[in-house]
């Protein structure tokens, strides 16, 4: 017994002298690395001089906090997370039946969305409920949109597209041009909008058919410049940089309108006290139906022959081709597909904000896209959404954290730091959750029981 | 040749003439001529580099050949030049299906997963090209109803019904390279090509190889062609042996005439040319009247 308790008094002796030892040569690496940079600053003074500022009480501040990190690290932190690693490895594996939530999760999550603006409205009232609905919810949506259409380009086909808010953009300008010029209703504009968009996605298909991997990214990626310098440059119809303002407002079917100077106005129809906030309410609910559609059309599509192809087409163009799948147009309909549902995104985003320019189609949209699908997991339509909403509300947030003034200063603001917190979260989740949030796929036919493929057996595709 | 009157009574399903293919300086095939009959299978030998896999990918239309002709005849009696067709086309129109020497299963699908990618295009054509699958259209639930069940009776066949919803990479190498032959016979073909279905196997494994290709024989009226390294098993199931040295062919016949080929034996064991007569008499000495 004595012995015993002699031998951990011993390791733990040896652990405190070896995280000593580790903490002093952080220290003295910290000190030859940061001496420079820190302890000593060039600076100008009155006369324009250069003088040399010194600041040794700064640097021995990171010398102390690497000497304390490092030592709480070897001391502390790294045998607690061996005897959690150890305590998990011995505890037997415990088939836990998934939870309430779990199993219902798409349920309600539906049923928390439609009730969303109610609860808005309820808690912050109609002006107040404004913000919460538009910024987070109708945003978050229109997001939740185009990474399930851009899913189905790179999720199930497996073709890098790094152009996709091309489509975003002739969806868009479809609604606001047509609209403006031709004076055709929303519910019209809508399918053509994703009719246009589609037929761009075949233009775009065509000449890069041929393209695989790193090619057809690059490809792709020059087609979202081109459609973007397009509607700089053309300025007789897209007015360039000014971009369209003054888009029509969508109707509830052209039964009641949301013009305040219409007769059938919607808040004068039901007597109601005049407010923007039941256009927002409207649209956000729009914009739910849309996304059920979306999801409805993509589960529908996965379980047909055409959707089954694309995830082959993912795995395998050479097999797919020896079975007797014509690869071209498979692909030409996964574009096209995909394009679709970015154009009726992006009419329902000009009517959305009545105002488009080619300021909301640059590379970093299609970029943020992509990462919403990479994160989400690809081919899985809930990892996708809740994907989006932490990527998108995640960055609105930010906005609202005003309280980090008083800790930062008055200078500080958070907007400006969301890029970056959004970075750092991405390379989070692809260290914690290589494969996205939901990396397993679920299959599309089933023999006896449902079994969903684990991540590591699907690929990435390389068309 | 004992080999001539056996051909005139047999219908050919394949005809391969004067194929050549070149590789920039490299003539990978040098005009090849060989037949394969309908109902046979036909196994295609030769040591390593001899051309066997080129060859099959220009049947199968992966690679358009520089010269020669390759006719397929199906049983209605239509006739296709595969040469001229693209990949895709050899599998839909003309019912050549093949599998591959490093296997290509689509590994994060399920087993019968892999099996309906292979019906792709009857399933296409009941969906009415996806348009009245996604309205639900009851014609299309009967032919998925019905691709289902030529996939049991083909993971019966290849005795994967078991693994029916595993991903097709979980399963174990000669799992995956009977699957890969069931997907190709979910094709419906007329013609198989098998680029070494035994490559890899151990003698367990191969054995169940050798019943599925049997099975395949008997119970459809699919004639096969095969590349194998496996002496045992071409010589245990092929009906008709065609082998091949740099590109051309230097025997062809049954089994039994092809093992004794002194050609054969050199291209194997590797025989200056000029002691090809020495190893023709010791031959003769062995096994005297089963050379011709």
């Amino acid at each position: 017994m004595a012995n015993i308790s002699h031998t951990t008094e011993a390791v733990s002796t040896n652990l405190m002298a070896r995280a000593l030892r580790e903490a002093f040569y952080a220290g003295l690496i910290a000190l030859g690395l940061f001496v420079l940079f820190v302890g000593l600053k060039t600076d100008q003074n009155i006369l324009n001089e250069l003088v040399l500022v010194q600041r040794w009480g700064l640097l021995a501040t990171f010398v102390a906090l690497a000497m304390v990190g490092r030592f709480l690290a070897v001391a502390y932190v790294r045998p607690w997370l061996e005897a959690r690693k150890a305590a998990k490895a011995a505890a037997p594996v415990v088939e836990r039946e998934a939870g309430f939530v779990a199993r219902n999760f798409n349920l309600l999550a539906i049923v928390a969305l439609i009730a969303y603006p109610l609860v808005m409205v309820a808690v912050f009232g109609f002006q107040g409920s404004l913000k919460w609905v538009d910024n987070f919810g109708i945003q978050i949506l229109i997001y939740v949109l185009l990474a399930w259409g851009l899913n189905i380009v790179v999720g199930l086909a497996g073709l890098l597209d790094l152009g996709y808010v091309a489509f975003y953009a002739v969806g868009a300008y479809s609604y606001a041009l047509l609209s403006s010029y031709l004076g055709l209703s929303f519910w019209l504009l809508l399918p053509i909008a994703g009719v246009l968009a589609a037929l761009w996605g075949t233009i775009l298909g065509f000449p890069v058919l041929r393209l695989k991997g790193d090619y057809l990214a690059i490809v792709t990626l020059a087609f979202g410049e081109i459609i973007r310098l397009v509607l700089i440059n053309w300025t007789e119809v897209t007015k360039g940089t000014f971009g369209i303002s003054g888009i029509a407002k969508a109707s509830v079917f052209g039964i009641w309108s949301f013009d305040i100077s219409a007769a059938n106005n919607f808040a004068k129809a039901f007597g109601l006290p005049m407010s923007s906030a039941y256009y927002k309410i409207f649209l956000f609910y729009l914009a739910l139906a849309l996304c059920m559609l979306a999801a409805f059309v993509t589960i529908r599509l996965r379980r047909m022959p055409i959707g089954r192809a694309w995830e082959a087409l993912r795995e395998d163009e050479i097999a797919c081709r020896s079975l007797g799948i014509n690869t071209v147009t498979t692909k030409l309909t996964a574009f096209a597909t995909g394009a679709m549902f970015g154009g009726i995104a992006g009419s329902f985003f000009a009517v959305r904000q009545g105002f488009v320019s080619p300021e909301s189609f640059v590379f970093l949209e299609s970029a943020i896209i992509l990462a919403i699908v990479v994160l989400g997991g690809m081919g899985s339509l809930v990892g996708i959404a809740v994907a989006a909403t932490v990527m998108i509300g995640g960055t609105e947030l930010l906005r609202e954290m005003n309280f980090l003034k008083q800790i930062f200063g008055p200078d500080f603001t958070p907007e400006l730091y969301r890029m970056l917190i959004f970075g750092l979260a991405m390379i989070v989740v692809m260290v914690w959750k290589p494969r996205g949030f939901v990396g397993s796929r679920e299959p599309t036919a089933f023999l006896r029981e449902r079994k969903s493929v684990s991540g590591s057996f699907t690929k990435e595709g390389h068309g | 040749m004992a080999l001539e009157t056996d051909t005139m009574t047999k219908d050919p399903i394949l005809k391969v003439e004067h194929l050549s293919m070149r590789f920039g300086g490299l003539m990978a095939i040098n005009d090849l001529s060989f037949e394969a009959y309908r109902g046979d299978i036909t196994a295609l030998i030769g040591p390593n580099g001899a051309g066997k896999t080129t060859v099959f990918n220009c049947i199968t239309g992966f690679y358009k050949p520089t010269m020669g002709m390759i006719t397929l005849r199906q049983k209605a009696g239509k006739e296709y030049l595969l040469e001229r067709m693209s990949d895709y086309e050899v599998n839909r129109d003309a019912k050549v299906a093949r599998t591959f020497q490093n296997i290509r299963l689509f590994s994060g699908l399920t087993v019968l997963e892999n099996l309906l990618v292979a019906q792709h295009n009857k399933l296409m054509l009941a969906s009415g090209y996806t348009i009245l699958g996604l309205l639900g259209f009851p014609t299309y639930k009967a032919a998925v109803g019905e691709s289902i069940e030529r996939a049991k009776y083909w993971l019966d066949k290849a005795n994967l019904t078991d693994r029916a919803d595993d991903p097709a990479g979980d399963l174990p190498y000669g799992a995956q390279r009977r699957l890969e032959i069931a997907r190709a016979m979910c094709t419906g073909p007329e013609f198989l090509c098998l680029d070494e279905p035994a490559a890899g196997l151990n003698p367990r494994e191969s054995l169940a190889l050798n019943e599925l290709l049997r099975s395949i024989r008997k119970d459809t009226d699919t004639s096969i062609l095969l590349i194998e390294h496996d002496m045992s098993v071409v010589m245990e199931i092929s009906d008709h042996v065609v082998v091949l040295e740099y590109g051309q062919k230097i025997s062809d016949g049954n089994p039994d005439y092809v093992k004794h080929d002194p050609k054969v034996i050199a291209a194997y064991l590797g025989v200056e040319d000029d002691e090809v007569e020495e190893v023709i008499e010791q031959i003769e000495e062995i096994a005297p009247g089963e050379t011709h």
